[in-house]
């Protein structure tokens, strides 16, 4: 198809005020029936409708929004995106990822701004810095680009960065990734509906799902604020709400809980840092975006919430973290802070299956790793939804995999979400 | 977030120490149940709204706490002692002290 947005038209537009624009996206109001209905209107499920309908033809596709398009997390989180895992079955997924990110503003043409800065993992420690340099190994075996890189390679890259060995936690090294980087999150929704919906696809928004249509143990439907609708399939892709999503089902445990995860925003800055860092000896990861705006998080709260907002010990110890990488930012203002919702998994990796009843499909687990994830979830998911089995690439990722001893556990942390 | 800790009075979440999910059964050590072991360290009810779970006020009288919170609101609607006689302990010392 023609591209709809190009240098003609965005001068042909201009000069005509700008007002024959088509929306994005349609507002249809649903059918009765569809062959495919996802649940979640976010990142994974618009991005899911967009594959079903060019990877496989699929196109009487409806996405369900409780909320407003891109209200949920993939318009929270800090929009880094990397493929640095060190378990083969996250890296080969991750790096499929990172593939289609290459590629996506190109291929949806809508610009995402993906903009491979790079993503730095700092270490404080030898010992740290032989297990990044194992992790680094792992990638290179799998094709994935890794680099070790000394602490005056890191001073030239990020002149801010306190590597004096009277930092309070010296910089020995880090592992960088260089294909890593950051896009612009709001686009990635934007994009994948805009997408999915000129290839037929319904987006219908503030529609929620209160209950599923069942014949017997099958699932053939779903009741929503909006009226009944019956699907052949049903796809959930709802997140940190696949706890609740998933009651309504008649499913009363998952091996899920859902916790929040803050981030922040200061004030914009004139050009400070143009990669992604992670600090080691705590958990904060830290980037610019293209409005100066330093974009900043750390760990998640540590208990269960649904609440879209967290405690001030988290914030404290946030900052402390950031101070300790760069004293030099001090003084400067936080604007902006807020908490999204995370589907923490008992292994700290994702559930891309068949199931768990028939006629359902589900895809959840993102702890707070979701948003990178967003193409290669929706490729996999579509390929799961269509052809009724799990790809390769999502194969190792099965709700049944904790019953069964099969975990990918990135971090080596047990069951215990709260520290994945 | 505060907590109001029945011995120590009402303090700041970060003295606390989340230890998770209260509703999980521990299955006797002794026990072969594969099914109820695997329920117990990998089912979560996972609930918006009331969740019954453990804190431990591990920067205080580190005592383990039943906590009711609201995982919507972080509202918490009551505190114990896990242990019944760590509760009537704590009340002894806090006659003691009066």
């Amino acid at each position: 198809m023609m591209a709809e947005y190009s240098a003609f038209s965005l001068l042909a537009n201009a000069l005509k005020g700008n007002k024959d624009w088509k929306p994005a996206w349609r507002k249809p109001d649903p059918k009765a029936s569809y062959d495919v209905v996802i649940i979640g209107g976010g990142g994974h499920g618009l991005a899911t409708a967009y594959y079903l309908a060019k990877e496989h033809g699929i196109t009487n596709v409806a996405v369900l929004e409780k909320g407003w398009l891109g209200s949920g997390n993939v318009g929270r989180n800090t929009t880094a995106v990397r493929s640095n895992y060190l378990l083969p079955a996250n890296t080969r997924f991750y790096e499929h990822s990172m593939k289609l990110w290459e590629n996506l503003s190109h291929e949806l043409n809508y610009n995402v701004m993906f903009s491979q800065r790079g993503c730095l993992n700092l270490a404080h420690t030898p010992a740290q810095f032989d297990d990044y340099a194992r992790r680094g190994n792992a990638m290179r075996h799998l094709g994935v680009d890794a680099e070790l890189m000394t602490p005056a390679q890191i001073k030239r890259l990020i002149p801010a960065l306190d590597v004096s060995g009277d930092a309070r936690f010296p910089v020995v090294g880090g592992l960088m990734q260089r294909r890593a980087g950051t896009a612009r999150h709001d686009a990635v929704a934007w994009g994948y509906a805009r997408g999915a919906d000129r290839r037929g696809v319904d987006i219908i928004e503030n529609c929620e799902v209160t209950g599923f249509l069942r014949d017997g143990d099958s699932i053939t439907g779903v009741t929503t604020s909006r009226g009944d609708i019956r699907a052949k399939k049903v796809a959930v892709a709802v997140a940190g709400s696949t706890g609740r999503v998933m009651q309504l089902a008649g499913i009363e445990t998952m091996p899920i809980e859902s916790h929040v995860l803050q981030a922040f925003v200061t004030e914009s800055l004139k050009p400070f840092i143009d990669t992604v860092v992670t600090f080691g000896m705590g958990h904060f990861y830290m980037s610019q975006s293209d409005k100066g705006g330093l974009i900043y998080g750390g760990d998640i709260d540590g208990y269960n919430s649904y609440a879209q907002r967290g405690n001030l010990p988290i914030v404290d110890e946030v900052m402390s973290e950031m101070l300790a990488l760069f004293p030099g930012l001090a003084r400067v203002r936080m604007l902006r802070s807020w908490g999204g919702v995370c589907d923490m998994s008992m292994d700290g990796s994702p559930i891309i299956t068949t199931g768990p009843l028939p006629g359902m499909y589900l895809n959840c687990g993102w702890c707070y790793g979701g948003f990178k994830a967003t193409p290669a979830s929706g490729w996999c998911f579509a390929w799961t939804i269509a052809k009724d089995q799990p790809h390769d690439l999502n194969a190792p990722f099965t709700l049944d995999r904790f019953h069964r001893g099969l975990m990918i556990d990135d971090k080596g942390q047990g069951a215990n979400p709260r520290l994945h | 977030m505060l907590i109001t800790c029945p011995y120590c009075g009402p303090r700041d979440v970060i003295e606390f120490t989340y230890q998770g999910d209260g509703n999980r059964q521990r299955p006797d050590p002794a026990s072969q149940n594969f099914e109820a072991w695997n329920a117990y360290v990998y089912d979560r009810l996972n609930p918006a709204g009331e969740h019954n779970e453990i804190w431990q006020h591990s920067g205080g009288c580190r005592a383990h706490l039943r906590v009711v919170r609201n995982t919507l609101t972080h509202e918490i609607s009551s505190v114990a002692f896990v242990r019944g006689d760590h509760g009537s302990a704590a009340r002894r010392k806090a006659e003691d002290k009066a």
